[in-house]
């Protein structure tokens, strides 16, 4: 099962065909969890969270919970009938429940099961509970000012002489960047909803990117095996990151509370809580030192990532290592030694968040990169070309992996000429000497992101497909759909390998119990694991239905081809339909499980050494600012983007993926700030404090376009590439150009050094740092 | 005291519903969603700020009937009497196909997860009836209060400028049924108080102004909603008991707005969106302001009584309301009484009105000739969010180019809307210069005292309010261009 062929029907693949669930969505009959039809007497949760970052819990008293209208009892870690661990990085670091002690703000207690939500909300207020509070450490520098304890195993990357390579460099920079976290927002919250079964089963619908993990938590709390547990979702309202470990709780308590009481139960936090008690995109303090000669050169990199990893490992652990991987963005470091911190902090515990850290690492690079050419003189890009990745030499990672697939150079010059780079970069310049209040800023920045998990095991994939006798087809596969167009991709796999319309094909749910054991849908690789899965389903069936044809027909298998709508028999033409019929009569299997496992791939982290990525995404943006010097606000005036998705399975999708994905990145760079207290409350928990991108955000000029001429250079499904994680990092455009914009004020002789998100506070805050400097 | 009626009726899609027993704080989101298993519109926030519970709410205006786009999650039931709510369920196009703003989103592959999807569909809906070819920036003032993580927006934009091409709001139900729809909500409203549940379970909805003001002044304890968009998150995020409930924001004539050659009175229960004419008419230094206050479902909703009255310290319109000299109108029974606006604000929750009494109108004197006026809000984002600061300015530069009169309010910089009177005092009787403005940006310490939080530290605060006297100068000297939003 490698190279993914060509199909028969070329009306499906490659086209951009609607999502799936299109007319549903905009219909509302698009069915999520809450919408769901609940059985008779569904009983429901409610977390009730601490309201301390750090505290030894001397008593909780239930007796008022326990009185409130509507209550039928109280979920406690008492109530854990096995393993009492939620934790996603199975280091028993997650209770379901806190135990013994509290260690952040908004960590959950305990939960009420009531009649109703509403009841069960109000009682979850009810209990009385003692505290003892604890020192605790909420950031990066608090963490590592306390000792540096670490939730999970740092990573280090190391190649070449880096202290040799920083002695020997005719130019130094060090310095300290900070890039702050993001909450996912997904529209839809977390939710769960468990129907138990006879026996030992119970049935969850969960909003989750990871049903085999929800699976697996759900019968190791239970004390049960695993395939007594059913995790089925159809759609999520979002997911990001966001829902390939956060959902696992809500899922366990669900199912308790059905199989301790016999009776559904769902359970959904409001916003306020959800954003409160479920983790985040890491913050990280990146430390650097690099050395550089007078063209800007790079010589050496030595850079610490510190990032608040929260209170638990979660997945921190490849959160971080991420993070190291993406440091070198799209260049070459002659010698770099990176080094990860993931640093228990008493915040909630951070987790996945589309990029999975790259974006950190990227930016990070990008911060020296533009620190080198401010203290040169040199528009940023000349900088970047400096440093690329060759083609066939300086082409060596971090990681010891060679890139083979560079397009780097091929992308920037396109977008470099097609959003008039030079000659808007000039305007800029000229703009800003004009004395005004407003200052403009230009930049490009490029992408290169790796495909790939970097836990091995995980790039794998299976599928079901199911052939009825009247041609239709039933589709399953592991792969989860969150609004990314999973599905639609998938089917068109099927269509495209049947020669059948897409409406020939049914998109079932995501379930456990028709594919077994699968990985999370996260990574971007949904479409290159679960297409290729499918296919392989697929091709069974098409191998079975051709011998059986020629057998039928006694012709030569080889007289036999597919076509599209059926099958060509030497000069006959055997409807799709007929021919299901006919292979049902003789006996001949209609279904297949598929299966795909990524090639190539390997990866040793003790040594930091392998070959982690598959291949390589790429892209590059180019962004547009203007800034008004007395208060700090900002305008993104125009975006250019050139992204590469391979030979596109779904060119809509793919543009989707890109516009939405920067967007979002723009948000996390920009107006999406988190904000703790004092006292370890974070005070940016709801829309209104939280501010993600609106219509009125996005660049009035925003060109996006896909690279039509790329093609995947590795046998993919299509030779596609995926796309959901790369354009988001195409957002650190945005930054540079504030950057530039705040430079102006200094004749772009100091280096803007804008920590992000890059708020109006902090662009004013940076002016302010320039007038200072140019005295 | 005339007969009292006791139900709330109101018009579901096309099916007539009459309560009889809803508690005060019952929010038609979650009576949909659950008491009638409507789960189009969806929870994303239960704060009206995410937009995925849009819904349409008709209402007689005249011999129209009008609809705007709410946030169901923050709208009580006992606010509906008498309208037409819309859901996304009553959309239909032709012969079972989609509704053209539907096949719109469809065809600009506009969803992605699809949950904000309902709530974007009702928003452009509501746009396209009214304005049918919208331009750019009308599709983004009509999105201000709908939030979309999936897709970046550009293929809604898209999509909303399309929709005319898929069908025109001739051809809409809603439009073809309207003048039916508009004689079942007369038949409802029989001149009638409506009144359902005792004590604090007590709704009540007065026939008139007056039968409001009777109502009031002898039952103190009830809670005046009008619009929902402040009272409605105590009850979905704080949890709190609002009961009893006297909801006014159906009254006509609290819908008033008085206008004569020296002033504009507008009464407590305009909507921002109601008040917008005016404003712009009158006061175009706010047009900016008042796109920028919510998001357009809050803005049909909220009203400009409720943002003075709640006392709120970053309310929007008391800076510049105090800035132009507003006059408030307060009323208990009959009693009337008239107060400078900015008397209004004693402290941080604590305001100048008494029991029983409510606020019936602001007064805003136009500005004099000669005037020179401007307010800036200033927020992490620019639509959609709660100010930092929000500052108004007004000068009087005399023939002799010195400042004759200021007046300076801010919010977000105290506890309460206040005026900046050190630096008015300070500006008055100097030159209208950069130097003059310079000299007299310490006085802004003197007046306020700017705390830090989660929207901006009390530097920033600072640096920023008197950074805008500055802005506010240079543009009366016909410098300090503004950041535009240019679109297409």
């Amino acid at each position: 099962m490698n190279e993914h062929a060509a199909g028969i029907s070329l009306a499906t693949l490659h086209k951009a065909t609607p999502h799936d669930s299109a007319p549903k969505h905009v219909s509302g009959t698009a069915e999520y969890i809450d919408d769901m039809v609940e059985p008779a007497g569904t009983m429901h949760a409610y977390l009730a969270l601490s309201s301390r970052a750090h505290a030894d819990i001397l008593s909780i008293d239930f007796a008022a919970v326990r009185a409130a209208p509507g209550v039928i009892g109280v979920l406690t870690n008492e109530d854990v009938p096995g393993v009492n661990d939620v934790s996603s990085a199975h280091v028993h670091d997650e209770p379901v429940f806190a135990l013994g002690k509290v260690q952040f703000w908004g960590q959950p207690l305990f939960a009420v099961v009531a009649e109703t939500r509403d009841q069960a909300r109000r009682a979850a207020h009810l209990a009385r509970i003692e505290y003892r509070d604890l020192p605790f450490a909420l950031d990066v520098r608090a963490a590592q000012a306390a000792g540096g304890k670490l939730v999970t195993k740092p990573l280090k990357l190391e190649r070449g002489e880096v202290e040799a390579g920083l002695a020997a460099a005719p130019r130094r920079v060090q310095g300290a960047v900070t890039i702050g976290g993001q909450d996912h927002f997904y529209l839809e919250g977390q939710i769960a909803m468990a129907v138990p079964g006879e026996d030992e089963d119970v049935t969850v619908y969960s909003s989750t990117q990871h049903p085999t993990e929800a699976q697996v938590m759900v019968a190791h709390v239970l004390g049960i095996r695993q395939h007594a547990v059913t995790v089925e979702v159809r759609r999520m309202g979002g997911g990001f990151g966001g829902k390939e470990t956060q959902g696992n709780l809500f899922a366990v308590i669900a199912a308790l509370a059905a199989k301790k009481w016999n009776r559904a139960c769902k359970i959904r936090p409001d916003r306020d809580d959800d954003m409160s008690a479920t983790g985040k995109r890491h913050d990280f303090v990146v430390d650097y030192d690099v050395g550089y000669d007078d063209d800007g050169k790079i010589l050496a990199v030595d850079a610490v990532f510190g990032a608040r990893a929260g209170y638990s490992a979660d997945l921190s652990g490849p959160v971080t290592d991420r993070a190291l991987f993406h440091c070198d963005n799209a260049y070459w470091y002659p010698a770099v030694r990176a080094r990860s911190e993931p640093l228990y902090t008493n915040t909630v515990s951070n987790t996945a968040f589309r990029g999975f850290g790259g974006p950190q690492g990227v930016l990070a690079s990008e911060r020296w990169i533009e620190d080198i050419a401010y203290a040169l003189g040199k528009d940023p890009l000349d900088i970047r070309k400096a440093n690329f990745y060759g083609r066939d030499s300086d082409n060596v990672t971090p990681y010891h992996q060679t890139v083979e697939d560079n397009i780097v150079h091929r992308v920037v010059e396109e977008l470099e000429a097609s959003s008039d780079y030079q000659a808007r970069r000039r305007d800029i310049l000229a703009f800003n000497r004009t004395g005004s209040i407003l200052r403009k800023g230009i930049a490009l920045t490029p992408v290169k992101f790796g495909i790939s998990f970097t836990a091995t095991w995980y790039n794998q994939a299976g599928a079901l497909v199911h052939v009825y006798k009247d041609g239709s087809i039933h589709l399953s596969h592991g792969g989860t759909e969150m609004g990314q167009g999973l599905y639609i991709k998938v089917a068109q796999v099927v269509a495209d390998a049947f020669g059948v319309g897409i409406d020939s094909v049914k998109i079932m749910a995501t379930t456990t119990g028709k594919v077994p054991n699968t990985s999370a849908t996260a990574a971007s690789s949904g479409s290159d694991l679960n297409g290729m899965a499918a296919w392989d389903a697929c091709e069974q069936i098409k191998a079975r239905l051709l011998a059986h044809a020629a057998k039928l027909h006694e012709a030569d298998e080889a007289d036999c081809r597919w076509v599209e709508g059926g099958m060509q028999v030497g000069r006959r033409f055997v409807p799709f339909a007929e021919l299901c019929a006919s292979a049902y009569m003789n006996r001949v299997q209609l279904s297949a499980a598929g299966f795909y496992k990524t090639p190539k791939i390997h990866w040793d982290r003790a040594t930091g050494r392998g070959h982690p990525f598959y291949y390589f995404a790429y892209g590059a943006a180019v962004s547009e600012v203007t800034i008004d010097t007395l208060t700090g606000e900002y305008s993104v005036d125009r975006v250019d983007i050139l992204h590469d998705v391979g030979r596109s399975l779904n060119p809509a999708i793919d543009l989707g993926q890109v516009e939405g994905g920067f967007i979002q990145g723009m948000g996390w760079l920009t107006s999406e700030e988190l904000v703790w207290d004092d006292k370890g409350q974070l005070r940016t928990h709801a829309p209104s404090t939280y501010k993600i991108p609106l219509a009125s955000d996005i660049p009035p000029v925003f060109n996006v376009r896909l690279a039509e001429w790329s093609v995947n250079r590795e046998p993919t499904i299509g030779r596609s590439k995926a796309v959901g994680e790369p354009p988001f990092m195409l957002a650190i455009s945005v930054v540079e150009a504030l950057g530039m914009a705040v430079a102006s004020i200094a004749g772009y002789r100091v280096a803007p050094q804008l920590d992000t998100p890059v708020t109006p506070e902090r662009v004013l805050m940076g002016v302010e740092r320039m007038k200072g400097m140019a005295g | 005291m005339a007969e009292v009626a006791n139900a709330i009726k109101f018009l579901l899609n096309g099916e007539e519903v009459t309560l009889t027993d809803v508690a005060p704080d019952q929010t038609l989101l979650d009576w949909l969603r659950l008491e009638r298993r409507l789960r189009g519109s969806k929870e994303g926030c239960a704060e009206g700020d995410c937009g995925a519970c849009t819904v349409l709410v008709g209402r007689l205006m005249g011999d129209e009937i009008v609809y705007d786009s709410v946030t169901a999650c923050i709208r009580f039931m006992g606010s509906l009497h008498g309208t037409h709510v819309v859901t996304i369920e009553h959309l239909r196009g032709e012969n079972g196909h989609l509704h053209p703003v539907q096949q719109a989103m469809v065809d600009f592959h506009g969803s992605q997860c699809g949950f904000c999807t309902p709530g974007f569909v009702m928003s452009l809906y509501g746009l396209w009836m009214r304005d049918p070819h919208p331009s750019r920036n009308a599709i983004e003032k009509a999105l201000q209060g709908n939030l979309c993580r999936c897709t970046g927006y550009a293929p809604i934009i898209r999509a909303g400028q399309a929709i005319s091409s898929y069908g025109q709001p001739e051809g809409d139900p809603l439009w073809a049924e309207r003048i039916a729809v508009r004689d079942r909500i007369r038949a409802i409203d029989d001149g009638r108080r409506v009144e359902l549940g005792e004590g604090d379970n007590r709704i009540v909805i007065p026939a008139s102004l007056d039968d409001f003001a009777a109502f009031y002044a002898e039952n103190p304890e009830a809670r005046i909603v009008a619009g929902s968009t402040d009272v409605g998150l105590w009850v979905t995020k704080f949890m709190r008991r609002i009961g009893p409930v006297v909801f006014i924001g159906h009254l006509p004539e609290l819908k008033r707005i008085a206008e004569n050659d020296s002033e504009v009175r507008f009464y407590a229960g305009v909507s921002y969106s109601e008040a917008l004419p005016v404003i712009a008419a009158n006061f175009p230094q706010l047009n900016e302001l008042w796109s920028r206050i919510a998001g357009e479902q809050v803005r049909n909703m909220g009203t400009i009584g409720g943002n003075i009255a709640n006392g709120s310290p970053i309310g929007d319109t008391p800076p510049p309301f105090i800035a132009l000299g507003a006059r408030l109108h307060l009323r208990r029974g009959e009693h009337r009484r008239e107060i400078k606006l900015e008397d209004y604000f004693l402290a941080y929750g604590k305001q100048d009105r008494q029991p029983g009494e409510f606020v019936e109108s602001v007064t805003l004197p136009l500005l004099p000739a000669g005037e020179k006026f401007a307010t800036y809000k200033i927020s992490k984002r620019r639509d959609e969010d709660i100010s930092a600061l929000c500052g108004a300015f007004r000068v009087f530069v005399n023939d002799a180019g010195t400042v004759g009169m200021a007046r300076i309010a801010f919010g977000g910089m105290a506890a309460t809307p206040k005026r900046a009177k050190a630096v008015e005092a300070a500006l008055v009787g100097r030159p209208w210069t950069l130097e003059t403005v310079e000299a007299v940006l310490p006085a802004f310490a003197t007046d306020y005292q700017p705390i830090g939080d989660m929207r901006a530290s009390a530097e920033y605060r600072l640096l920023a309010a008197q950074n805008l006297l500055k802005r506010f100068y240079l543009e009366t000297i016909g410098q300090g261009e503004r950041l535009k939003r240019e679109v297409a």
